[in-house]
């Protein structure tokens, strides 16, 4: 066991040869992004626990009944011996008499009871492995659909890879443990009950030296249990960095290559993979520790039983077949206690995977669904208005490493701004002004810290999602497109929509026309992330989405940044007859957009610095925005 | 959005073969082993000697009844009493030797692999992974990986002793009798032959198992990436029927494998149980004849007792294996690609030569006549073929361009004309399909590719930044460089916002880094670019998310810069396209793709290309108009 705690005390990581240390390359950030609720040990496992229940809850009856055929299976298979025996013992002198009866009756014993046994296995294995996969593929949608809920700024710090592999490596413990120990279990704790009785009952006396080992098991056990539960949170949490930057690598490729970053990749991942292998191989070494440990433990009680068994035989104090059974029932007592440790074992894993899932879980929503909705007024007319919202992007800790608190940066100090119904609002400024914060409260990505942010008067916050999306949908820098089809991916603006719908929003925008020139025309598949389409495309298609689902309020952050001029010429033609109805935010660079605008607001430092009808702005003799329109006039030269 | 499509499959090799024998995978296993296979001798022996140690107690037992016992030995008995607890703790610690030696052997096998499928695909080319969803190759980096791993440092280990056992077991019934022994071992064939035919069954089902995996983890990584659009559609929905529909036939498939193992496991374990009747009616027989003596049954029956763990197992062993073989085919699909684009391993020193003496700035206006720097030359361009069927349409044809050192080209074209892919062209991300790019008068497929990429430097239209700080994410690909590049590039990208981040340069930039203001993002990528002076920049469209103040700014800066470099600038905009001498338009070739239809400088091309004059012109008709 010194040997073990040594290796479990090496250093966390090892600097490795590299022009920059390597442990330096993840830079500081306020929040750990993989401790979700602080809380200490105990809380987690009880947390975990509850989930478990929670999950098994459903299955109680599924559960007894495949207990129940676990336990006729395991007694058939302890017939078998015992007929053996029965068959040898009584039918072979039958036999000599001529009556093969016996003989027969035993075999066929045999025959019945693995038959039964082999069928009703077959039915249990398969209960078992339904409600295994019932178990997780609940935990899967009910995981699935928190990481849906959970808000924007949830995801920005724990990161895609985080969640892949909550979904795919944290479920897989869990399916382990519910798919194959169940019978182990099951198995285990009838063979240690029963025998344990049979031993008790066989001799009191020597089963005395069972009731001292029980202590040295009890420690080993706890010893075991402390270990593997560091042991598999480490595991669990270094597996998730390996795949962070797994994903980040694979998605970030073309930088990859044009930036030669493949060794340092390489270093770094060599890094996280050693880690994981360390987590794991610490794991694996307390298992090392343990079966043997158990075996070890039986070996002393064993000889103990032997030895001072020998001598009350010697005494005539016990019979010498009660000395050997005795001897050999110790032995298929210990035996299953190696199964239980192997069930442990998995328990432990799967306990420190759910410690995550149920982090996840009961992660706090931090921009809630209302508990009761208000209900939107139809029709919607589209008016905003912020009341003295204050915000800043949320953090966790204010705290460093070095311990220096560092305030938060406010990005909207105090707003106030009323968009009234159907009115075109540019909204320009320079880049990191708050353009694109202000634009994400309108759309409820982040709830204000202070103030209010309101839709024809009712609070963003009292609406439920379905209305608010529905009234407001916004098309952002990072218009991302799914694995499906150009079409598929338009009418994710509007499930509903039929294919005339499509092209129709396609054609309203200048889409159409690229589109029906690609190989399959709406049928085209977009590829991973849109990749068959250049970034202009992809800009027309998110356009095309947002037109398509029809909302009362359009919040337009950069869209058309990469089209061309034509192209940018076309869909503001578009929005001229589209907006004409509609309230709309615009935030662009470029000043042409204005020229749609009945409003336009100037940002700087999360304030509105200047407010007006861009005649009326331009009219000025000195002003930002005159400035700006100026040196965008310039610009076009 | 596509749960009725097939899944996008794997490019360069036939989709779904299962290669060779039934265990092919398996066995090209052996290259990862064999850094290990002391180790794995080690296991296999102390896991034998484990089985035999296992087996000598129970004899020790019988010797004690046998002998101190009957003589009263007291001694004797302490000392056979010791050798019991000595056997004990043998086997014992026979099992620690096992277990501590698989720690190392079977993660550091694990390790390996899993380092060197990373390293794999890292030199993938984007065409690659332009094809391959992130999640099914995490499903292998992750499970399939595991699987290999369980396999090797479990049932690899217990698939040979069981089978030893097996083999020592048998020969020694047939020894004891015969006629017995070899019915024993004659009824375990079909036992052999069905397991065999359902095998193959399980290995397709588990493979199916598998790979929806994987479409179940692709499904996971785009409803994460994609969570902005997703919440401002409301699609939540939407997205979790799409994952539970996937989910569930997941959970269907992986019933079916379950329902197939558990066949086999019933028939496993049936068998040994109808092959002890029959002994012990056929040898119950013998008896009575006197042809057999019951001590020889018996010893015949305890040893037969002794094989039915084995037999047992072999039901989750095979298991186990297929699992790993079709874990070890999915993994060597991808170790099986090979990079379509690799550098010419003979071609660095000589380009590198070549850069040194040329980093010199040449005069800016030397376009004419000084040998030029890069070169495009009759490119033609389609994307790779087994990426969709579209392919082979062309996107770039006959592209002739020369750009002088230090002289600045911008690409003007409409969106979708092929000017990103273009510039891709020059760090090698894809390879052309006809003519060919020269860097420095030598094409830069006979270059290698650091030193290709070491010196030409790109910043793609969208930032793609990386969950690290900001300083790594600056130095991306020149980990050498100091404060005062970094310093100079962040200069030069108008991004010192930087300082102002609760960290500075030390800050962690989120994943993609969308902590970030759009503008500062593009900034930062940049900066990246620009950093080292390189003596190509690649730029596309490097200024669009900027406002016209800062993006004023950026370019004095650039020009600065530009006027040193080689330039390839992808512009939108007049200002951007200022930044260059000449600009190469983009547009038809009679024979379909794109090509460069004018070159001249921006005024020029103003006057003569009416098509240029649509796509750059300022006299918007919206201006025209008036406000
Ligand atoms: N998700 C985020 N987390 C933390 N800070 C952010 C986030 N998004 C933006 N910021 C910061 O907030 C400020 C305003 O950003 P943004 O609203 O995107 O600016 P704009 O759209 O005007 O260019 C910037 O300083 C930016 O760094
Ligand atoms: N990975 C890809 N596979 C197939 N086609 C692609 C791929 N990427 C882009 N295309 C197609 O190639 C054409 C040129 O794209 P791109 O070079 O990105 O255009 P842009 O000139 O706007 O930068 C587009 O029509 C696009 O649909
Ligand atoms: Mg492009």
């Amino acid at each position: 066991m010194t040997v073990l705690d040594t290796d479990t005390a090496s250093p966390a990581a090892e600097p490795q040869a590299g022009d920059i240390p390597l442990d330096d390359w993840r830079g500081v950030a306020a929040e750990k992004a993989d401790e979700i609720s602080a809380g200490g040990g105990l809380f987690l496992r009880a947390r975990s626990r509850r989930l478990l229940g929670s999950l098994l809850r459903p299955h109680r009856r599924a559960l007894a009944w495949a207990s129940c055929l676990i336990i006729v299976v395991t007694g058939a298979e302890m017939a078998g011996p015992y007929l053996v025996s029965v068959g040898i013992d009584s039918g072979i002198p039958a036999i000599r008499r001529g009556d093969w009866a016996p003989v027969g009756a035993a075999v066929s014993g045999i025959l019945v009871t693995a038959l039964a046994g082999s069928l009703l296995r077959l039915r249990f294995l398969k209960l078992a492995g339904r409600i295994g996969q019932d178990v997780v593929y609940d935990l899967r949608g009910r995981v699935f659909r928190q990481f849906q809920r959970l808000p924007i700024a949830f995801h920005e710090r724990y990161t895609s890879g985080r969640v892949i592999s909550r979904l795919t490596n944290d479920l897989d413990a869990l399916g382990e443990l519910v798919n194959a120990s169940l019978d182990g279990l099951i198995n285990a704790i009838l063979n240690v009950a029963v025998i344990g009785v049979v031993l008790a009952v066989l001799d009191p006396g020597l089963s005395l030296f069972l009731l001292i080992c029980l202590p040295a098991l009890f420690l080993l056990l706890r010893w075991y249990t402390r270990g593997s539960r560091v042991a598999y949170r480490r595991t669990r949490e270094t597996i998730a960095a390996l795949i962070v930057h797994f994903v980040e690598t694979l998605n970030g490729i073309r930088a990859v290559h044009a930036f030669r970053r493949e060794p340092r990749n390489d270093a770094i991942f060599h890094e996280l993979s050693a880690d994981y292998k360390r987590a794991n191989a610490d794991a694996m070494r307390l298992m090392a520790w343990l079966m043997p440990g158990i075996k070890a433990i039986g070996a002393v009680m064993t000889a103990a039983v032997l030895i001072f068994g020998g001598f009350q035989v010697m005494d005539h104090a016990l019979e010498v077949g009660v000395l050997t059974a005795y001897l050999l029932y110790l032995r298929r007592f210990f035996d299953p206690l190696q199964d239980l440790a192997m069930f442990y074992n998995s328990y432990q894993s799967a306990t420190a995977a759910l410690e995550k899932l149920s982090g996840v879980l009961e992660e706090e929503a931090g921009v809630p669904e209302p508990r009761q909705p208000v209900q939107l007024p139809r029709p919607v007319r589209g008016e905003l208005r912020f009341e003295a919202v204050r915000f800043a992007y949320p953090r966790r800790e204010q705290q460093s490493a070095d311990g220096a608190a560092h305030p938060e940066k406010i990005v909207l100090p105090e707003l106030d701004l009323t968009i009234p119904a159907g009115q075109t609002v540019a909204l320009v400024g320079a880049t990191g002004a708050g353009k694109s914060t202000l634009a994400r409260l309108m759309c409820r990505f982040y709830d204000p810290d202070a103030g209010v942010a309101r839709l024809d008067g009712i609070d963003l916050r009292d609406l439920g999602d379905g209305d608010l999306r529905s009234a407001v949908v916004m098309v952002t820098q990072e218009n991302f497109l799914f694995t499906g089809t150009v079409a598929d991916n338009i009418r994710f603006g509007r499930p509903d929509a039929t294919d005339a719908q499509v092209e129709q929003a396609a054609r309203a925008i200048g889409a159409h026309q690229f589109i029906a020139a690609l190989p399959d025309g709406y049928a085209t598949d977009v590829k991973k992330r849109g990749g068959r389409l250049s970034a202009g495309q992809r800009q027309l298609v998110a356009f095309a989405r947002a037109f398509l689902a029809d909302p009362a309020v359009l919040v337009l952050d950069e869209a058309t940044s990469s089209l061309d001029v034509p192209s940018e010429r076309l869909v503001q033609r578009a929005l001229r007859t589209i907006l004409a109805e509609r309230t709309a935010l615009i935030i662009a660079h470029r000043l042409s957009t204005v020229e749609i605008a009945d409003r336009v607001l100037v940002m700087e430092g999360g304030r509105v610095v200047e407010d007006g009808a861009p005649a009326q702005l331009l009219g000025a003799a000195t002003g930002r925005f005159v400035d700006m329109h100026s040196a965008w006039v310039d610009s076009l030269a | 959005m596509h749960a009725d499509r097939p899944p996008p499959m794997v490019l360069s090799m036939p989709p779904t073969s299962p290669s060779g024998g039934s265990f092919a995978s398996l066995w090209r296993l052996k290259t990862y082993v064999r850094p290990y296979r002391w180790q794995m001798l080690l296991m296999f022996a102390v896991a034998l000697g484990g089985t035999l140690v296992g087996v000598a107690v129970p004899l020790l037992t019988k010797a004690v009844v046998d002998g101190p016992l009957r003589h009263g030995e007291r001694g004797e008995l302490w000392q056979l009493g010791l050798y019991a607890l000595l056997f004990g703790l043998a086997e014992a610690v026979l099992i620690l030797a096992r277990r501590l030696t698989l720690a190392t052997t079977a993660l550091g096998i694990e390790k390996d692999l899993r380092d060197q499928l990373y390293a794999h695909l890292q030199r993938l080319d984007v065409g690659f992974h332009d094809s391959w969803q992130s999640g099914q190759l995490v499903a292998r980096m992750t499970s399939d990986i595991s699987a290999i791993r369980r396999f090797l440092g479990f049932a690899l280990i217990f698939l040979v002793v069981n089978s030893v056992t097996f083999a020592v077991v048998g020969v020694l019934l047939i020894v004891i009798h015969p006629l017995l022994g070899g019915l024993v071992v004659v009824l375990s064939l079909p036992l052999s032959y069905v397991i065999f035919k359902y095998e193959r069954v399980y290995r397709r089902q588990i493979r199916a198992v598998q790979d929806q995996q994987g479409e179940v983890a692709t499904d996971v990584e785009e409803s994460a990436l994609g969570i902005r659009a997703v919440k401002a559609f409301g699609r939540a929905g939407f997205l979790t029927e799409r994952y539970l529909a996937k989910s569930r036939e997941l959970r269907g498939l992986q019933l079916t494998q379950i329902k197939t193992l558990a066949e086999i496991w019933a028939l496993i374990i049936a068998q040994p149980q109808a092959v002890l009747a029959l002994v012990v009616l056929g040898g119950g027989a013998a008896v009575a004849d006197g042809t057999l003596t019951l001590g020889t049954l018996i010893a015949f029956i305890s040893l037969y007792l002794l094989l039915i763990w084995p037999i047992e197992s072999m039901g989750w062993l095979l298991a186990a294996s297929q699992e790993a073989n079709t874990a070890a085919e999915r993994v060597f699909e991808v170790l099986d690609a090979r990079p379509r684009i690799r550098g010419s391993s003979h071609g660095h020193a000589a380009g590198q030569a070549r850069v040194t003496e040329r980093t010199r700035p040449d005069a800016a206006d030397g376009a004419g006549d000084a040998e030029p720097r890069l070169v495009f030359e009759h490119v033609d361009f389609s994307y790779p073929v087994a990426l969709d069927r579209s392919s082979g349409t062309p996107i770039l044809t006959d592209v002739n361009l020369r750009l002088a050192a230090g002289e600045t080209v911008a690409l003007v074209g409409p969106t979708g004309c092929g000017k990103t892919t273009l510039t891709a062209l020059v760090p090698r991300l894809y390879d052309v399909t006809g003519g060919r790019v020269l860097l420095d008068g030598t094409d830069v497929r006979e270059m290698s590719l650091t030193g290709l990429r070491a010196r030409v430097a790109c910043a793609f239209e969208d930032p793609t930044l990386f969950s690290a700080s900001v300083r790594e994410n600056l130095v991306l690909g020149r980990p050498e460089a100091s404060a005062a590049q970094v310093e100079e590039a962040l200069r030069i990208a108008q991004a010192q916002f930087v300082h102002d981040l609760p960290w500075g340069l030390d800050t962690r930039v989120g994943e993609q880094g969308l902590s970030l203001s759009g503008g500062q993002r593009q900034r930062l990528a940049l900066a990246r670019a620009v950093l080292g002076r390189p003596p190509v920049l690649v730029l596309d469209d490097p200024l669009s998310a900027l406002d016209v103040h800062t993006e004023g700014l950026v370019e004095q800066a650039l020009r600065a810069v530009l006027a040193e470099t080689t330039g390839l600038v992808v512009a939108h905009r007049a200002s951007t396209v200022l930044l260059a001498d000449r600009v190469a338009l983009l547009g038809p070739h009679p024979s379909g793709g794109h090509t460069v239809t004018a070159l001249g400088t921006h005024h020029e091309l103003l006057t003569a290309e009416p098509a240029y004059r649509d796509l750059l012109s300022q006299s918007s008709d919206l201006v025209e108009e008036g406000v």
